[in-house]
């Protein structure tokens, strides 16, 4: 199982990747434990300085920007 | 085998770039084609729809309309696709350590310069705010890289310069880093670490330096995105603000604004400024409003100062930043970057 976390304090791109981590997961069979994170102390803990952030199994895979869906499927595929 | 196939991964990659990089060129030279030949190309337009033999006030208006939203949005599209090649060298991560260690007012320029330049989006400001605090970076370079990044962004100066000129535009981005810089380095005189919410320094964070490779096709796709983005956002409010400004021609009286924001009521631009700050909009959408003001009878640093209230200080951003500074010291930043920006409107107004 593929741990997914979003980090966002809710601009409207957080939700948009979130989105796209739930459609990209679906598609594909993926099994994975999607999570958003809105606490800003938890944010802050993993480093980034724009949101949204990803972090998947603990990895910060990107921050500030959102990633295309088949980038996302190969971070997705790799940390499975 | 597989060694062989990823050397012909690496060639059609090659290709691709290639490929790309003769399309960005084409497109570049297109483009100068164009914009150097716009005003033949709409008076072509003109003479064919018969608008250049009517000689009444509307046509003149649609003339308008027709060279200037091109003219405006080309100018748009080429600055930022380049500023989004250019962001693409920078960073957060970069800038944070670019800002490291450096002294009180050598600090508070670098950091309103590198606000043009570092892509940021205020939706970003809290944790942006934090890394760099965190970092150990004073608390007043901090805020002039909050001040300088949103109020001097490519949108504003791109739609000052074609619709007002290049000296207007340069005027907006000096005095724009000027209040960047003495708003910040008079907040760090003040020492007002207190008002930090005491949890942001108790934060301990993994700090990633793991830098990604970015190949210069990267480069050009980010500038494309960035048009995408930026131009796909903002050019309605182009073409509503220069149809608003060529159309209210007729409409509203010469001077109407002038009792109200003219060179001659001194409480113009605090009024203006105070107007502003409840005001929120980004730079395309406050354009068109600066427009008619200036076109009637408004003075140009009483507009200016009221553009960059609107764009630079606002209520939601204040709403973003009560998370990380305490009230007094929210107060405090309003207060300064607000004189600052009243200085300036009053400078303008004694020039112009």
């Amino acid at each position: 199982m593929v741990e997914v976390r979003v980090l966002g304090t809710g601009c409207a791109r957080c939700n948009e990747l979130e989105k796209m981590c739930f459609n990209v997961a679906a598609e594909n069979n993926i099994d994975a434990d999607i999570q958003k994170i809105t606490d800003l102390k938890k944010i802050m803990s993993y480093g980034i300085m724009q949101t949204p952030g990803l972090v998947i199994n603990g990895k910060v895979k990107i921050s500030g920007k959102l990633p295309t869906a088949i980038t996302l499927l190969h971070w997705m595929q790799e940390e499975k | 085998m597989d060694a062989g196939r990823k050397i012909k991964e690496e060639k059609t990659i090659k290709v691709k770039y290639k490929n790309k990089l003769w399309i960005v060129i084409l497109l570049i030279i297109l483009w100068f084609l164009i914009y150097l030949n716009l005003e033949r190309l709409s008076a072509i337009i003109n003479d064919i729809t018969g608008l250049s033999s009517i000689k009444d006030g509307y046509a003149g208006s649609i003339e308008f309309f027709i060279y200037e939203v091109p003219k405006v949005l080309m100018l748009l599209t080429l600055i930022v696709f380049l500023m989004g090649i250019v962001r693409s060298f920078f960073s957060p991560e970069k800038t944070r350590v670019l800002l490291e260690k450096k002294s009180h007012f050598l600090g508070n320029i670098l950091a309103s310069v590198l606000g043009i330049f570092t892509p940021f989006c205020s939706c970003s400001a809290v944790p942006l705010f934090i890394g760099f605090v965190e970092a150990g970076i004073p608390l007043g370079v901090t805020l002039s890289f909050l001040i300088s990044a949103p109020m001097i962004n490519e949108v504003a100066v791109i739609l000052l310069f074609g619709l007002f000129g290049w000296k207007t535009a340069l005027i907006y981005v000096t005095t724009g880093l000027f209040i960047a810089i003495i708003s910040g380095f008079v907040i760090g005189k003040l020492k007002l670490e207190k008002f930090v919410e005491p949890w942001v320094y108790e934060i301990k964070s993994i700090q990633n330096s793991e830098e990604e490779k970015i190949t210069f096709s990267d480069r050009i796709d980010s500038g494309y995105l960035a048009v995408k983005d930026i131009v796909g956002k903002v050019w309605i409010y182009i073409v509503i603000g220069v149809g608003v400004g060529s159309f209210a021609h007729g409409y509203v009286p010469e001077d109407f604004m002038a009792g109200l924001m003219g060179k001659s009521a001194w409480w113009g631009v605090p009024l203006s400024v105070l107007i502003g700050i409840p005001l929120y909009s980004n730079a395309a959408g406050i354009i068109p409003i600066v427009q008619v003001l200036l076109e009637k009878g408004a003075s140009l640093g009483t507009a200016l100062a009221f553009m960059m209230s609107v764009i630079g200080l606002s209520l939601p951003e204040a709403i973003i930043l009560k998370k990380v500074l305490k009230l007094p010291m929210i107060f405090i930043f309003f207060g300064i970057v607000g004189i600052g920006i009243i200085i300036v409107g009053y400078i303008f107004n004694l020039i112009y």
